[in-house]
């Protein structure tokens, strides 16, 4: 495994020439790799030890001990040898003491139980504990819902409160940094996101102040948890300490509809989940995906999703006559951009095609341009972005699916758009398809676009230019549509439609679809997203073997392939 | 007439014109033992050591030389490191106090003969915060042994090389506890490490194997070379070797530290005889037998005390308070612990609750805070407690405050844990009619002496 | 921002050497110089100020953080000052049956620390005298037992606390001459 990331830790992924011990678990004897840690080795048998400060990923701290479980090792006679049973078992010492799971590792012969009495007596206790100075204040906490405390209070807790004295008052409302806010009430300091800080984001600012009760985390006065990376300590806080300032009191998790997919704000392609309510998307969280982010995601690539619900979006098809915008129907305008494209000689159309589009939008892209081509290539060429690579997830590249436009033959890099300006000036190209790129944006100015005899733009939000279109098509965001996208190191990885396109915008692979038929492309009718990645990897050798269901939701490997073809 | 003491460590302590001078120690065959010692394999010293069957005197009664085998110096690669444990922080106990004010040059021979045999070249000496004197004599008298050449490199032309520092706690108890001594040394909050992975001898000081003793241990060990680990298992008891410097505090007509050999003296006889009796005449009522950590024992209690026979068998004998022998395993019969040797006595106008209150809000204020249930669990006892004394008790919350101390006690990062719930455990089964008495808010005990004069 | 150059008091050469002095000490690690040099700031400065945890930090090659993460850890290392006569009551078990809340009580009164600015912490008006329980001193034989500044007190008793007094206010009277 070789996340993009490196994690200092990696407690779940035994070492591979780990080999397999015998341990007792709750009374079956189970294989497992030595010296995994004993949460994991009981995940994997679909058992659970509650814990708050473990996470695999980061050290282990053992404070908040939750995870106790009783520990019993092989009883050995004098010949150093373990003791039978009259069943031939080994006969089990128990320790008195529980131990953490968190910090025990597997052994040979090392017996495991997570629900004896002991082990119950230990949970209450411990749950007891933390809420005794815990607000209580779940109904207007933003973690409800998926909060630990409160999902461990019903699973392991007592349900009752027997403390009557007064609670530790600490602060609250704390600006943590510039998007977070923190309840020192509500901690329970287990000190995650200060290890996260420390060993991940490498941000030395936060800290525990104070001692016994009355710890409390704080950020170094004068100094702010501003890390690209300082809301991943939301997702991992255990309770409702830290909350993101974009995403408080906005919506009820509970009420949130989760999508599988990935971020598009760089090359890295992190993978997360899309929570949206009512077509809305109210954030961006982290999914798990050993090959790419771990467990983490950085802040620009979360917040940077609220373009995709702004006022200046275009969301219906629309020409302009005489600088006004006339809205049309889809079939209007389809034909209408169908016929000019097939009016104008192939060497006269250029495309700018964005490196944001998914595969399949890219392969109708490239599929329209050979058609009109008719054996003549026609110009295209893609926006590039360049940003700076952090050493940790962001990539340099900020487009998300470069590998996807130069595998699948789509521009030049970038190298090209020199010469697309000149040549638009120089009127050898005539008729310009931006799709989700504003020419302005690379110099290609009103001037310049002025020129044309026909420009269509089909995106989001327009540029300033956008009054030379002659006709608009209203695209979708990356949370609207499916397909795929190729990452920074060869991954193909999935995005799944999480809301609708607004208004009456379209997902761009139905525009491409629609007008591929218009320009006479018949033999073949794409209903869902799943036949055109079909018919992508039948034309596409990069593609080739592969369909739309084996590509799972971690994604599929693809470097090696990228690699002989010299895009990796 | 009391029994006589048996002075091996405070030997010179309190003689008239005994200084901390390093000429005075010279004179009183100081370094000497430092000279054998350095002639010998260090293998030789940790196995006297082991014969000598010392244990460590810092509240657990580890045996030293097991300790100090738990270094495989064949395999290991990484420095060794020595750390004294000055940091005398367990209520009722001030031993260490008067080897370090008084004979500091004993700690530091015995420190470079055990550094040598542990292969050592860098020790520190971790002294609390309060010690602001005790540190500066240290410091004077390490100058000196530098100077000496009982210091430094090529000690005493050995080709030894060993440099001690001091280091000044800052009023924090939990610094005594051996993990978290060393966090305390790194230079960060002293959160006790978890165990394992994190064994000192292991993963110690920098991630390095490192030796933890007391200094009254580290004392021993001086006598030990001296004498012979076979001579010295001569004194006390079989399991229970060597002198022990007994502190008394409390209810006693002469509070003070009395060295005595383990076993030698019984609790009646140091309380009564030593100590001159209970103040005022008053009645004995309880003792904590090990620094405040130790569960109390009841005066009027019997106790069931395994003895050994002459014919290897053990019988069980009752025995009171009052005859226990004071030694390690003896007092560990009981349900208690010898500790660090802090014995504190109350008398029969204490109030037990009042007590306990004192001691839960010393554990409150020392949680170091890292784990849930000491953190939370000793600041909801001394709230349970501060309640109870100022008339806010229930009937159920002596049954409470067990369960609390119950959901604590072996279910930590530290020691720590045992150390603020076994004073809850045993005041609360010891003595649960005061409690209950209290909660009911019965009258009865007002001949009992408020023990703080909170007006407040 | 760089405190050692906007707000750090004038440090002296001599301070500047024993620092240096004391971090020799930890070839190691610099980090374990930590915690003395809290002390030494604090000895110079009475109280170790957010410019003194900086100073510190940068010395060592520490985030800030890390060092008020053990400045507050630490109940000797305080974040503000108090009295210039500062007297650490023992309350522990064997003092407080000594009768060291009877001491304290008394201390409180004479030296009218009238101000509680902590938990068992008291200044009074002028600011000369401060009052505060610390815990066991080990020096239980010795209950109820007590600090002026660094020195120990052994045996307290109301008349040890006047003697005390009288003499730091002559000593103070000389000062004034
Ligand atoms: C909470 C706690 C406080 C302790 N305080 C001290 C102490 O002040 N002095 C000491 O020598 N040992 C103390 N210890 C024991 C040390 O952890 C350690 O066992 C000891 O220094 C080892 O030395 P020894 O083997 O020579 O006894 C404490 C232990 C705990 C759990
Ligand atoms: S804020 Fe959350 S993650 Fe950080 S220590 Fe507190 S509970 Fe743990
Ligand atoms: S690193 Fe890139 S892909 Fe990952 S979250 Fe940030 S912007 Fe998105
Ligand atoms: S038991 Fe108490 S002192 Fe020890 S680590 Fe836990 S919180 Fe700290
Ligand atoms: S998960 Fe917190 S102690 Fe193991
Ligand atoms: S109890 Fe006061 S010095 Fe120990």
């Amino acid at each position: 495994m070789s996340a993009l990331i490196k994690n200092p830790f990696n407690h779940d992924l035994p070492p591979l020439e780990a080999p397999l011990v015998n341990v007792q678990l709750d009374g079956q004897w189970v294989k497992v790799p030595k010296g995994l840690n004993i949460i994991e080795v009981a995940k994997r048998f679909g058992k659970f030890i509650p814990h708050y400060c473990y996470h695999p990923k980061l050290s282990i701290a053992g404070n908040c001990r939750m995870c106790l479980f009783e520990m019993g090792m092989p009883k050995l006679d004098a010949n150093r040898k373990p003791v039978v049973d009259a069943e031939e078992r080994p006969v089990i010492n128990w320790l008195p003491r529980p131990q953490i799971a968190c910090a025990t590792q597997a052994t040979e012969g090392m017996a495991i139980r997570t629900n004896s009495k002991l082990v119950k007596d230990c949970q209450e206790g411990v749950m007891e504990f933390l809420l005794i100075n815990h607000p209580l204040d779940c109904p207007i906490c933003d973690q409800a819902g998926e909060c630990r405390l409160q999902e461990y209070a019903y699973d392991f807790g007592k349900g009752r409160s027997r403390f009557v004295e007064e609670k530790v008052k600490k602060p609250k409302r704390v600006d943590f940094g510039p998007r977070i806010i923190l309840d020192d009430e509500r901690c329970i300091l287990c000190s995650r996101c200060i290890r996260f800080a420390r060993e991940i984001a490498k941000q030395d600012v936060i800290g525990f102040v104070n001692r016994g009760s009355y710890s409390t985390l704080t950020v170094y006065p004068g100094r702010v948890f501003d890390s690209n990376y300082s809301l991943n300590t939301v997702d991992i806080c255990p309770v409702g300490a830290l909350t993101s300032k974009d995403f408080r009191f906005k919506m009820r998790v509970w009420f949130l509809r989760e999508a599988k997919s990935i971020c598009t704000e760089c090359a890295t392609g992190c993978n997360i989940i899309i929570g949206s309510r009512e077509n809305i998307v109210y954030r961006l969280t982290p999914r798990v995906n050993e090959e790419v982010n771990s467990h983490w995601m950085c802040d620009q690539g979360r917040l940077g999703f609220h373009y995709i619900h702004s006022k200046k979006r275009v969301t219906e098809p629309a020409s302009h006559l005489n600088g006004s915008l006339f809205p049309l129907e889809w079939s209007e305008a389809l034909r209408t951009v169908a016929q000019k494209l097939m009016e104008f000689p192939p060497s006269e159309i250029a495309f700018l095609v964005s490196a944001r589009l998914t595969c399949e939008e890219l392969y109708l892209v490239k599929k329209l341009m050979e058609t009109l081509g008719k054996g003549t290539e026609i110009f295209s060429e893609i926006i590039p972005r360049k940003g700076v690579a952090d050493g940790l997830l962001r990539s340099a590249d900020l487009n998300p699916n470069t590998k996807g436009a130069i595998g699948i033959g789509i521009g030049k890099e970038g190298r090209r758009i020199e010469e697309l300006k000149n040549k638009i000036r120089a009127k050898e190209i005539n008729c310009l398809f931006a799709i989700h790129e504003n020419p302005e944006e690379v110099g290609i100015q009103e001037d310049i676009l002025s020129s044309l005899s026909f420009y269509v733009w089909q995106g989001l939000i327009p540029g300033p230019a956008v009054h030379k279109a002659n006709i608009l098509l209203a695209g979708a965001s990356f949370a609207e549509k499916s397909g795929t996208m190729i990452n920074i190191a060869g991954r193909l990885q999935k995005l799944h439609k999480a809301i609708l396109c607004p208004g009456r915008a379209r997902e761009d692979w139905r525009i491409l679809r629609d007008l591929l038929l218009l320009v006479g492309v018949k033999e073949r009718v794409f209903e869902k997203i799943n036949d055109v990645f079909d018919a992508m990897s039948k034309e596409i050798d990069l593609f080739e073997s592969l369909s739309w269901n084996t590509v799972g939701d971690l994604g599929i490997d693809l470097s090696q392939k990228l690699k002989n073809r010299s895009i990796l | 007439m009391a029994k006589a003491e048996y002075r091996l460590i405070l030997k010179h302590a309190d003689e008239p014109g005994y200084t901390v001078d390093i000429d005075c120690y010279l004179s009183h065959g100081g370094y000497q033992v430092l000279k054998k010692a350095l002639a010998m394999p260090p293998d030789q010293i940790i196995q006297e050591v082991k014969i000598s069957g010392l244990r460590g005197r810092g509240g657990a009664g580890f045996p030293t030389g097991v300790k100090w085998g738990f270094i495989n110096h064949e395999k290991n690669t990484k420095p060794v490191y020595l750390l004294c444990n000055a940091d005398e922080s367990e209520p009722g106990t001030f031993k260490d106090r008067q080897i370090i004010y008084k004979d500091p040059h004993q700690l530091i021979e015995g420190m470079v003969i055990s550094a040598y045999a542990n292969r050592a070249h860098l020790a520190y000496i971790y002294i609390r915060g309060e010690f602001a004197k005790g540190a500066e004599i240290l410091e004077k008298a390490l100058a000196e042994a530098r100077e000496r050449n009982f210091l430094g490199k090529n000690i005493l032309g050995s080709g030894y090389e060993l440099e001690i520092y001091v280091f000044r706690g800052a009023g924090a108890y939990i610094c005594g506890e051996e993990t978290g001594l060393i966090e305390s040394l790194e230079g960060k909050r002293a959160y006790p490490r978890i165990k394992p992975p994190y064994f000192p001898a292991v993963l110690g000081l920098y991630m390095c194997p490192t030796i933890v003793n007391n200094v009254e241990t580290l004392c021993h060990v001086k006598h030990i070379v001296e004498m012979g680990g076979a001579e010295y298992a001569r004194i006390g008891t079989p399991n229970n070797t060597g002198t022990r410097i007994w502190c008394v505090s409390g209810d006693v007509n002469k509070p003070g530290y009395y060295e005595y050999p383990c076993g030698a003296i019984t609790f009646g006889e140091l309380l009564y005889e030593v100590c001159g009796g209970i103040r005022n005449g008053n009645k004995l009522k309880a003792v904590i037998p090990g620094g405040s950590s130790a569960k109390v024992l009841r005066a009027d209690k019997k106790y069931k005390i395994p003895k050994k026979k002459e014919d290897g068998s053990t019988e069980i004998v009752e025995m009171g308070l009052e005859d226990i022998p004071l030694d390690f395993d003896t007092v560990a019969a009981t349900g208690s612990m010898s500790g660090s040797g802090g014995i504190i006595v109350m008398d029969h106008t204490r109030d037990m609750v009042e007590c306990l209150r004192n001691i839960a809000e010393f554990y409150a204020h020392e949680s170091c805070g890292q784990c849930t249930p000491c953190r939370e669990g000793s600041l909801w006892m001394k709230k349970m407690l501060d309640r109870i004394c100022t008339g806010g008790g229930r009937p159920e919350d002596s049954k409470l405050l067990l369960e609390v101390a119950n959901h604590i006690a072996g279910r930590t990062i530290c020691a720590f844990g045992e150390a603020c719930s076994w004073p809850v455990q045993s005041f609360v089964e010891m003595f649960g009619e005061e409690f209950e008495a209290k909660q009911r808010k019965e009258s009865s005990l007002e001949i009992l002496e408020p023990l703080t004069n909170r007006t407040a | 921002m760089n405190a050692t150059e906007k707000d750090l008091p004038q440090l002296e050469e001599s301070f500047i050497e024993e620092a240096e002095r004391i971090i020799s000490q930890y070839p190691v690690s610099k980090r374990s110089a930590s915690l003395p040099l809290l002390h030494l700031w604090q000895r110079h400065f009475g109280f170790v100020s957010p410019q003194g945890v900086q100073w510190i930090a940068e010395k060592l090659d520490l985030e800030p953080i890390a060092v008020e993460e053990i400045a507050t850890f630490y109940p000797m290392i305080r974040q503000r000052p108090l009295g210039h006569y500062q007297f650490k009551v023992c309350r522990t078990l064997s003092c407080a049956l000594a009768g060291s809340y009877e001491i304290f009580e008394y201390i409180k009164k004479s030296c009218k620390t009238v101000n509680e600015v902590g938990h068992h912490v008291y200044v009074s008006e002028d600011g000369k005298f401060s009052v505060e329980f610390v815990e066991c001193l080990a020096a239980c034989g010795n209950a109820p037992v007590m600090m002026l500044n660094e020195e120990e007190w052994m045996d307290v008793t109301q008349t040890k606390i006047d003697a005390i007094l009288n003499h730091l206010i002559r000593e103070k009277r000389k000062e004034e001459f």
